[in-house]
């Protein structure tokens, strides 16, 4: 009952963080409901019973990434967004489409609740050894190759980021 | 154990450990000015008390009626929001270290520790690394120049030495198997030959206590690494623009962080509660606590020591130390544990 309310509470906040998201005129106020999206998509984890999930969820998007949004907007000193009516496109294609994914998210899950069951803490298996295992036994070779993906893109942007060699090399007019 | 035993007990040691947190805090700031005063040839506080013991207090009542000001330019609902979240994450994060083994008292019995997870040190990175928007919403929010700077300077910071914080300790993690900060001090028990304990720190991970404390002493923004609120250049950095309480709350949540990271220090690499026991029962049951505490005081008194000796890093430097030297020596750590200890699964007895 408990772990009901709890999962429901987290689930409110979440979901009211995400409107609070779109509502918000400053992109440092967007930035912090994002925070609270993703800090209470980490209790909801710790509630399914995958708290090294959970854990890395907080560490690495909640510390670190949105510590970067954070950065990025207070270095550019981003101010208030102006409001817009939107497109008339958008609203005659957006507003039917929002109502038919909802319908069929909720058709699919009520057509089989029946089927489905609660879980309490801990029945799922989310251990950090169980995990390790999958990660650096079973799918070692797809993890690898991701990291090593990861590394290109890495690259990629340094390399975009970084002046041209001759012009960094070349006198500079202005100065 | 029934649910409600169970409830009184948490609340009672929740509100134990946080109050000790305190208090711990408050006298930190005391050992701070009375090390510094000494290293610096002068007495420190000494009219509160006797040998100023009651300076705390005074700090405190001060802090409390100070005029709260709050200058028209600032984004008034972050400025204030701003230390709370600092304070708040830097208490929350003592809720999983654990203090001492296994206490009895009459009928209950209890570990010395809010509660035990297993993921457990991963919940103390976590938190500390959410601590990083108190300051960053201070700076921004304060709309002024040099709060804006210290700001940018502490999150910049507090990322970088973060991963290298994070690699130091996987050397420890590997050693133990575990993430619980429980079975890491349980592994650290008993002894080399005869007299060298078997602490992480004697025990092959030397060179990762070293990083650990270097990204440390960056992590809370302690000298020489106290770049974000560098007085000669930027007045005060990230709470120039804080008065009274408010700013009362960013010092603590300065020391009580100090005071995570030496916990963690001494569960990590110094054994946890281990050492020497002997005497009567009763003393038998408080020596573990006592040698923690010990560790815990050992590493605030070389904070403050580092504190009064050591010049501020230019920025440059701190970026250049901590993603070309220490985060290479992590990443160098890391392999070598893993080695070692491979190595001894295969050929048992050899290493």
């Amino acid at each position: 009952m408990l772990h009901l309310i709890l999962f429901l509470f987290f689930g409110t906040i979440c979901v009211a963080g995400a409107v609070n998201l779109l509502v918000q005129s400053h992109p440092i106020n967007s930035a912090l409901s994002l925070i609270v999206v993703m800090a209470s998509l980490s209790a909801e984890y710790l509630l399914l019973g995958a708290e090294f999930v959970a854990a890395v969820q907080v560490l690495v998007y909640a510390g670190a990434i949105m510590v970067l949004f954070l950065i990025t907007i207070m270095l550019l000193n981003a101010g208030k967004e102006e409001r817009t009516k939107g497109s008339r496109v958008a609203t005659m294609l957006g507003v039917p489409g929002v109502v038919i994914g909802t319908v069929l998210v909720a058709w699919t899950l009520l057509g089989r609740s029946s089927t489905t069951q609660s879980v309490s803490i801990g029945a799922l298996w989310g251990a950090p050894k169980d995990i390790a295992r999958l990660l650096f036994h079973d799918f070692l070779l797809p993890f690898e190759i991701t990291s090593v993906l990861i590394l290109i893109a890495i690259m990629g942007a340094v390399v975009l980021a970084s002046k041209p060699e001759a012009a960094a090399r070349g006198p500079r007019k202005d100065g | 154990m029934s649910i409600t035993t169970f409830i009184i007990i948490s609340i009672i040691k929740s509100a134990a450990v946080v109050g000790i947190l305190l208090t711990a805090v408050a006298y930190s700031v005391w050992l701070e000015r009375k090390v510094s005063a000494r290293i610096q040839n002068r007495w420190g506080p000494t009219r509160v008390g006797p040998f100023g013991l009651l300076q705390p207090l005074a700090d405190g009542v001060k802090f409390i009626f100070k005029e709260d000001l709050t200058q028209p330019h600032v984004y008034k609902p972050l400025y204030i929001a701003a230390p709370m979240i600092a304070l708040v994450f830097a208490i929350t994060s003592i809720s999983v270290i654990p203090f001492g083994n296994w206490v009895e008292v009459g009928p209950w019995g209890t570990y010395l520790q809010i509660t035990d997870l297993n993921i457990g040190l991963l919940v103390v990175l976590g938190i500390t690394s959410m601590g990083v928007y108190g300051v960053a919403l201070a700076g921004w929010s304060s709309n002024s120049k040099y709060a804006l700077l210290g700001g940018l300077r502490a999150s910049a910071q507090m990322i970088s030495y973060e991963v290298s914080l994070g690699l130091s300790l996987v050397g420890v993690v590997i050693m133990a198997g575990s993430l619980s900060l429980r079975e890491i001090v349980d592994a650290q028990g008993g002894v080399f030959w005869g007299f060298i304990p078997r602490w992480n720190i004697f025990h092959g991970q030397t060179l990762a206590f070293f990083i650990y404390m270097i990204s440390a002493y960056a992590e809370t923004n302690r000298t020489p690494f106290d770049l974000p609120e560098a007085e000669s250049e930027l007045v005060a950095g990230y709470h120039t623009e804080y008065s009274a309480m408010k700013f009362a709350m960013f010092f603590m949540a300065e020391y009580a962080n100090m005071v995570t990271v030496a916990c963690l220090a001494t569960l990590l690499f110094l054994g946890g509660w281990h050492g020497p026991i002997f005497g009567p029962p009763i003393l038998q049951a408080l020596m573990p606590v006592f040698w923690f505490c010990l560790k815990v005081f050992f590493f605030m008194f070389l904070y403050v020591w580092v504190r009064w000796t050591l010049p501020r890093f230019r920025y440059d430097q701190l970026m250049a130390f901590g993603w070309k030297f220490l985060l290479p020596l992590a990443i160098a750590n890391i392999v070598y544990t893993a080695l070692v200890v491979a190595l001894r699964a295969q050929y048992p007895g050899t290493f």
